[in-house]
């Protein structure tokens, strides 16, 4: 089917390039899912998407790489296989490109997290204020380890890397988009406590 | 104080701040910026009909070094843009703020936006520039939700947009939001990360003023380094050099992080003593001594005690010391401190972080790591000192971009200056300072493959 398909192109092209062009755009343009039901985003993601799209030369879409993945992560929790293959539909590139991006930077979930996924800086600036020890304290008080989730899927514990905000340490992000910092014993307790009115106050 | 929440004093980035001055952390929006004399300088430029060479000749005499870590002079990289070139050309800027000890640019962007988008903007003039993107680091989301709030100001006062306050001139202007590499603080990195790919840096020659963002000429500046330009231009390019020294002009963000009583950003004098701007902070914790001091980075080498403290702030004082100013995250620790276990969680984060293009640093960082790893949990061979010399020297100019070198020089530098504790470490089997002191870092041994 494959090799019927390249020569049916290969006819139909002036030039081995334009072959390729054209082999490259039935393979790439149309993703294939993998999953029987096609993965659809929600109308307000797929708007932000465009709106991301928007800011780059129209023939930059894969600008908006991260941004897409971002919002699909938002919007489902992590990313799976068939909502990275959704993206590089809508994006209009081939799917390991989008791939590529997924497992290069930190912040994308390939594999599902807690409600509330909190990732906290040990990095040198903040363990010289006590980041350890917080970690150490919350780790306690939810009776789970790095890369761990609790029993009821509420909280997942990651460490991070440098989050640009030293001067506040101990400091820690939820889901991604929430920074909170001097992050005292008093204060972690009253985020397990309630971890939506502590984030609310915060702002 | 500071960096708790807004809002705080107008002079709490201290007396001497110019581009944060009267920033009291709740007056950022466009009006508050106009009330402080913003957008007077581009508004100036567009109605004197001025010419590019007059700005950049402004800040050639400023003598206005990049503030984001490389101190490269600022008006000599804007003038390397090709006027000729026919389409699009591009500034960038470099929000991806992750240098440890380093929390500035956050400031800026969450407390005086508008200084940066002034910057950008006259950037854009003075380079003949068609657009800009602000490349932001992943963790600060609600900052990049600021920008894009600001840049909707000043869009609606026609600061940006197509002919800007009715002149010929267009430029438009966009947030990038990251998510979460180190490595994209390379400027290169950023680029690719910029056209969708993973943030790998690239090789240069060319430079990005000749091949940039889609391969166009494009400029990149730090944050601090942007936000600097309003205010150069408006008292002058040499009223802003004398702030400072001699090829060191004006004022500069220091991120005080560490054992100090406050940790916090201070605008002050470049030239300024290093004791004074610890004093700023607060001193010493608890009354403290001072042992060592990362004075810009945690890319840049350690020095101890005695030698800070006779260091004043500039990147010249600085070199002279043996270190470099860098992004000026000054990091501080006090005599409770062991270097070994502070070096160690600096590895690990440069293992972490290494984007694993070239060889001799994504193997090379694992390797110093797993060494410091071993010496500090009493595992440590009489060999591995020099070892760790010998790798670090062959990391460091062997890779592509300067992550390389900034794994290598924290490693060269804690060893040259506390060399005994790492013996001590070696063979005793336990820490000179006094067992694993509280407060150190720990790398999760999950992590490690040893």
């Amino acid at each position: 089917m494959l090799a019927f398909l390249a020569a049916a192109v290969w006819g139909a092209a002036a030039s081995p390039s334009e072959a390729f062009a054209l082999f490259a755009s039935l393979r790439f343009k149309k993703p294939r899912f993998r999953s029987s039901e096609p993965i659809m985003l929600s109308t307000d993601s797929l708007q932000a998407i465009d709106r991301a799209i928007a800011k780059y030369p129209p023939d930059r879409r894969e600008s908006a790489v991260m941004a897409a993945l971002a919002i699909a992560q938002h919007e489902r929790g992590h990313l799976t296989n068939e909502v990275m293959d959704f993206v590089a539909g809508y994006i209009g590139m081939p799917p390991i490109a989008v791939y590529e991006v997924a497992t290069f930077y930190t912040m994308y979930d390939l594999a599902p997290v807690g409600k509330y996924k909190v990732c906290i800086c040990t990095n040198l600036p903040c363990a010289l204020r006590g980041a350890n020890e917080a970690a150490d304290a919350l780790k306690a008080k939810l009776r789970i380890d790095w890369n761990e989730t609790t029993a009821d899927g509420r909280f997942t514990l990651k460490e991070g890397e440098c989050f640009g905000a030293c001067g506040e340490a101990p400091v820690m992000i939820v889901n991604n988009q929430d920074m909170v910092g001097f992050m005292s014993d008093d204060r972690l307790d009253a985020f397990v406590a309630n971890p939506d009115r502590f984030l609310s106050e915060q702002k | 104080m500071k960096t708790a929440r807004a809002p705080f004093p107008p002079d709490a980035y201290g007396p001497d701040a110019v581009i944060m001055r009267g920033v009291t952390g709740d007056n950022w929006r466009l009006a508050d910026y106009e009330a402080r004399g913003g957008y007077a300088v581009l508004k100036k430029l567009i109605a004197d009909h001025a010419t590019p060479d007059t700005v950049i000749a402004e800040l050639k005499k400023s003598a206005l070094r990049g503030r984001g870590g490389a101190g490269f002079p600022t008006g000599l990289k804007w003038s390397f843009m090709p006027r000729q070139f026919p389409g699009a050309k591009y500034m960038v800027c470099n929000s991806d703020e992750g240098e440890p000890g380093t929390f500035k640019d956050r400031d800026i962007l969450r407390y005086n936006p508008h200084a940066l988008i002034e910057g950008m903007i006259i950037g854009g003039f003075a380079t003949g520039s068609t657009a800009g993107y602000n490349y932001i680091h992943g963790e600060i989301w609600r900052e990049y939700e600021r920008f894009e709030e600001a840049l909707a100001e000043a869009y609606a006062a026609g600061y940006l947009g197509r002919n800007i306050l009715g002149s010929e001139f267009s430029f438009d202007l966009y947030g990038h939001h990251g998510f979460g590499a180190y490595i994209c603080g390379e400027e290169t990195a950023l680029l690719e990360s910029l056209e969708g790919k993973k943030g790998q840096p690239r090789f240069k020659p060319p430079v990005p003023a000749a091949y940039g963002l889609y391969g166009k000429p494009t400029t990149i500046n730090n944050t601090e380094t942007y936000a600097a330009v309003p205010f150069i231009l408006a008292m002058g390019g040499d009223a802003y050099l004398a702030l400072g020294k001699p090829n060191n002009g004006g004022t500069k963000l220091f991120s005080v992080s560490g054992d100090v009583e406050r940790p916090g950003n201070f605008e002050v004098k470049l030239g300024t003593p290093f004791a004074q701007l610890l004093e700023m902070a607060g001193g010493m914790r608890k009354g403290r001594k001072l042992k060592a001091c990362i004075p810009g980075g945690s890319s840049m080498p350690v020095l101890p005690a005695d030698v800070m403290m006779a260091t004043d702030m500039d990147y010249d004082s600085i070199a002279k010391a043996g270190s470099m100013l860098g992004s000026g995250a000054v990091i501080i620790m006090d005599d409770t401190r062991c270097m070994v276990r502070c070096l160690e969680r600096l590895s690990y984060f440069y293992y972490e972080e290494s984007c694993g293009q070239c060889t001799p640093c994504r193997e090379g960082t694992g390797w110093l790591y797993r060494m410091v790893n071993r010496i500090e949990h009493g595992k440590g061979r009489p060999e591995d000192l020099d070892r760790l010399l010998s790798v670090s020297d062959n990391i460091a100019g062997r890779t592509i971009c300067a992550l390389g070198d900034a794994a290598a020089l924290p490693v060269k530098s804690f060893i040259q200056h506390f060399r005994s504790e790492f013996e001590y470490h070696i063979e005793h089997k336990r820490c000179l300072v006094g067992g694993h002191v509280a407060g150190g870092a720990v790398v999760p041994t999950d992590k490690v493959a040893a």
